[in-house]
């Protein structure tokens, strides 16, 4: 088994908020971050597939085809969006905050069962350089 | 965590943040001879010391929690770190400090000592810390916690 690792980026807004709180609680633990007019980062994210190697192309996946589904299935709904405002995981009432970690997991989620030939084996999500969520799928 | 805050738990996840330290050492072994430290050690031996930016990348691990999102509050794990690791190692001489008076400071025993500290954050659980002593060298110490 061998793991291949695909890099891509995309720059979107959020705000953290939870619903079911007052204003007072939401400002206390989410501090600037739950700011409604929303802020934003440039993400980058990492994913990384396991799988055999075949033996006559050589390859764990198709470079191209993984770039492709990153770009189909991530890359198109995240970039330049207000994550809370129009991706539809991240939508007010799914109690989904645009985190770091939930971002990791909604791309895998994304991702899941859409990668021919290999498994997914980790999502990688930097908010910055010095901040960054790993998800591996586990329940 | 704060009042309010709902604990029930979502999928299991890891954060990592990344710290810098600047600090010096040398490395220098009392079991060796004035040759031997020099053989084992190399310029890393010189008596007057010399210093990195070390780059200390600290991960935890544990169930996302359902009101934050977040595997813990990173404004107490800044905190914890600013006087844990920042106040404590930043700017020091690593060879002056009690815990390296009878270990050696290579980076191998500062990233075991780092993980040893982030063990008494009760904020979520430290599952590995990784340093960067250059942009060639990285050491890494923790539970394998990775699926498969």
């Amino acid at each position: 088994m061998i793991l291949l690792t695909r890099k891509t980026e995309f720059s979107s807004a959020h705000y953290y908020w939870n619903e079911a709180w007052t204003e007072a609680e939401n400002e206390r633990v989410f501090g600037r971050c739950a700011n409604r007019n929303g802020h934003g980062h440039n993400y980058t994210l990492e994913v990384t597939v396991a799988g055999e190697v075949d033996p006559v192309s050589g390859f764990v996946v198709d470079l191209k085809e993984l770039k492709e589904i990153l770009e189909r299935e991530v890359v198109s709904v995240y970039d330049h969006r207000h994550l809370n405002l129009e991706v539809a995981e991240f939508a007010a009432g799914t109690g989904m905050i645009p985190t770091t970690e939930n971002i990791a997991i909604a791309i895998w989620r994304r991702l899941e069962g859409k990668i021919p030939g290999a498994r997914l084996h980790r999502v990688r999500v930097y908010e910055r350089s010095d901040l960054f969520a790993d998800y591996y799928g586990e329940r | 965590m704060a009042a309010g805050v709902t604990t029930s738990a979502g999928p299991k996840a890891y954060l990592s943040r990344r710290y810098r330290v600047s600090a010096s050492h040398r490395l220098h072994s009392e079991a060796y001879s004035v040759e031997e430290n020099r053989a084992v050690y190399g310029k890393c031996n010189n008596p007057h010391g010399h210093g990195h930016n070390y780059a200390v990348e600290v991960t935890l691990g544990g169930p996302v929690n359902a009101g934050t999102g977040m595997v813990c509050d990173l404004g107490e794990l800044d905190e914890f770190a600013r006087t844990h690791l920042l106040q404590r190692f930043d700017g020091m001489n690593l060879n002056t400090l009690e815990e390296f008076h009878k270990l050696v400071p290579t980076t191998e025993n500062f990233t075991r000592e780092i993980y040893r500290t982030f063990q008494g954050f009760t904020g979520a659980k430290v599952v590995r810390v990784r340093i960067e002593e250059t942009g060639n060298n990285s050491f890494e110490y923790g539970e394998k916690f990775e699926r498969g």
